[in-house]
């Protein structure tokens, strides 16, 4: 078979040591011995990537890190009238070029939420675009979904490869690759040697295996007019969300997670003004000067969370939902509260009372 | 606005700090790139961030018309940490300018209609961007019923261009909640004051702005006066970050208050996830 190359499990951190002279890659690497704490991070000699098991985290960093600059700033005498202060203000660099290796296929889809909402205008965030077209997906052919995920439920699945560059699937011994971009493509090569016969058809019957299953039973379709005639419903919502503590890790391990705050840091006469990953599940988030808030309880910034992505978000975007299905804001929630049961209860509750 | 970056705001030069009452102060600003500053378009209505470098960026309406490009001017109430910073501002001073943004007022769709302004404090701002511009241009509008009011004579705005804006063709109807020694003006709360005004709704558009009490009452007292829904318009406010639709902060529902709006129909509000 052309094109496909196999990478034996002892070799995996020596293709991926070649492939990173080449192209900045990162990995999912565990922090410690449990099966939380894994994380993607920019790739060490060394490093041993965790390729059984999905990522706590997310590597929603590399295109959108958690903390970005947006500018510096630097208050100035003017030269020519030294009893004036001038402000200079300059543009971080363009980013590099990046690599992500062994993302699965809804970390890959939460990107699309991104592109909509920063790339489509009317405002484009270049910063984004730029880190967005310079990082490659090398996506894994998920066979680790558990009882929290339902990509299939949301247009994706586990052997879904859009938005991929280069694409893993796991066979005995090691792991078949093989480009899906022409930039992806290009370092197929580099990472091993061409798979055999027997191992280019192992990796197509799992690829098959795996595309026939369908992860997760949810289904998403009527939950629009469901939000709407629950939408006054406060026993309904604070049933559904009384356990929060608001502690807002949904949002931060979310792939479709996009939103910010901005705020400037300075000393002596220079700063940044930078953005970082903001929730809607904090208080302060809608606080307005004055105090008035117009989500005051949680019940409202939850009820705002599942309708931006399962109402509001499709209502704008053509029926896009901005949820990838991966699973992580059940898995990670302190409180155990499923995002699934809350769009079946407004879908039951919209049927009961029409 | 930078094209290529919506976040880096343009330099501008404070050209003048008016004082207005105890907690709001005008200011009046000049981008430094003076290509940018010939050349600056908006709508009554649309919005600006104000940047204190530093400190942060606040969303303000754009107070002083199109037709009037010697400045750019903002009314600003001092509030949290950004007015704190903007009220100790003083003429030379540096800071950044993200405008124009949001939507502003439909007022080619207003040509021709008599016009009703309720404005409330701090709410007068926003209609007096659309009132000058009106008074600039006086013969495409019919009658300008202005009603105004505040806490005090003290905490009346721009009291120093009543009368220019008498002479210029607005009927302007003036009120504080209590009486005051020297006030020769109404006595009263808007939305009392505007029944005993009383304008006719016939073809004619109600533009609101002030305090959601006064909202809130206005509404009621143009219901009366025979105003549909689409008759009504107001200007929202909310916490912004970005101002251009990306950060996710001011939505209500679907519709994002800084590009959608600020400005909305009172038909378009009540179709909207109610979330003020």
């Amino acid at each position: 078979m052309s094109g496909k190359v196999f990478i034996p499990q002892d070799k995996l951190a020596s293709a991926l040591e070649r492939l990173n002279e080449k192209v900045p890659v990162w990995v999912p690497v565990s922090q410690g011995a449990d099966r939380w704490g894994i994380d993607f991070k920019p790739f060490r000699a060394g490093m041993v990537p965790v390729m059984d098991r999905q990522s706590t985290a997310l590597p929603k960093e590399v295109i959108f890190p958690q903390v970005q600059t947006l500018m510096t700033f630097e208050y100035v005498k003017a030269p020519e009238d030294p009893g004036r202060v001038q402000l200079k203000l300059e543009e971080p660099p363009e980013a590099g070029n990046a690599l992500v290796f062994g993302a699965r296929p809804c970390d890959v889809r939460g990107f699309f939420t991104f592109d909509r909402v920063f790339t489509e205008g009317p405002f484009v965030d270049n910063q984004y675009k730029d880190r967005r077209e310079k990082t490659l997906f090398a996506v894994l052919l998920c066979r680790e979904a558990d009882e929290a995920c339902f990509c299939s439920s949301v247009g994706s699945g586990p052997a879904d490869t859009a938005g991929g560059d280069l694409w893993i699937t796991p066979v005995e011994g090691g792991y078949v690759v093989e480009g899906l971009s022409e930039r992806g493509g290009s370092y197929v090569q580099l990472l091993g040697d061409p798979a055999t016969e027997e191992q280019a058809a192992a990796a197509s019957r799992s690829q098959e295996e795996v595309s026939r299953q369908k992860v997760g039973s949810l289904d998403p379709s009527g939950v629009v007019q469901g939000q709407k005639d629950r939408f006054e419903d406060k026993d309904f919502w604070r049933s559904m969300v009384n356990q929060c503590l608001g502690c807002g890790v949904c949002t931060y391990v979310c792939p479709t997670c996009y939103c910010f705050n901005i705020t400037d840091e300075m000393r002596h006469s220079r700063g940044e003004r930078m953005r970082s990953w903001d929730s809607c599940m904090f208080a302060v988030y809608t606080q307005e000067a004055s105090g008035h808030n117009p989500r005051p309880t949680k019940l409202e910034r939850y009820r705002n969370r599942v309708g931006h992505k399962f109402s509001y978000f499709p209502e704008k975007y053509d029926g896009m939902i901005a949820c990838c299905g991966c699973g992580r804001c059940i898995r990670s929630c302190p409180v155990s509260i499923d995002i699934r049961k809350v769009v079946e209860n407004l879908k039951e509750r919209s049927h009961a009372c029409a | 606005m930078h094209a290529h970056n919506p976040y880096l705001p343009e330099l501008a030069t404070v050209q003048e700090v008016i004082g207005e009452t105890h907690n709001i102060c005008t200011l009046r600003v000049v981008l430094n790139d003076p290509e940018k500053m010939k050349n600056f378009q908006f709508t009554p209505g649309q919005v600006g961030q104000l940047s204190i470098f530093g400190v942060g960026e606040s969303t303000f309406v754009i107070n002083s018309p199109p037709t009037r490009m010697d400045y750019l001017q903002f009314s600003v109430m001092r509030v949290g940490e950004v007015t704190q910073r903007i009220h100790l501002l003083n003429a030379g001073d540096q800071i950044g300018v993200r405008a124009p943004l949001g939507n502003g007022f439909p007022f080619e769709e207003m040509k021709g209609k008599d016009i009703l302004f309720v404005g409330g404090g701090i709410g007068m701002a926003p209609l007096r961007t659309l009132l000058l511009f009106m008074l600039d241009n006086r013969q495409d509008y019919g009658d300008i019923t202005v009603i105004y009011g505040a806490r005090s004579p003290h905490d009346l705005c721009y009291s120093y261009e009543f009368d220019q804006w008498r002479s210029g063709g607005a009927n302007l109807v003036l009120t504080v909640d209590t009486e005051h020694p020297g006030w020769k003006e109404r006595v009263g709360f808007v939305p009392t004051v505007l029944k005993e005004e009383a304008p006719s709704a016939h073809n004619r558009v109600a533009i609101v702005c002030g305090p959601p009490i006064m909202i809130k009452f206005v509404l009621f007292g143009l219901k009366e006066l025979g105003f549909e829904d689409d008759q009504i318009i107001s200007t929202l406010e909310k916490r912004m970050k970005c101002g251009v639709g990306i950060c996710g902060r001011c939505n209500m529902g679907s519709t994002y208050v800084c590009l959608d709006g600020p400005v909305f129909t009172y038909s378009e509000l009540r179709e909207m996830v109610p979330e003020l």
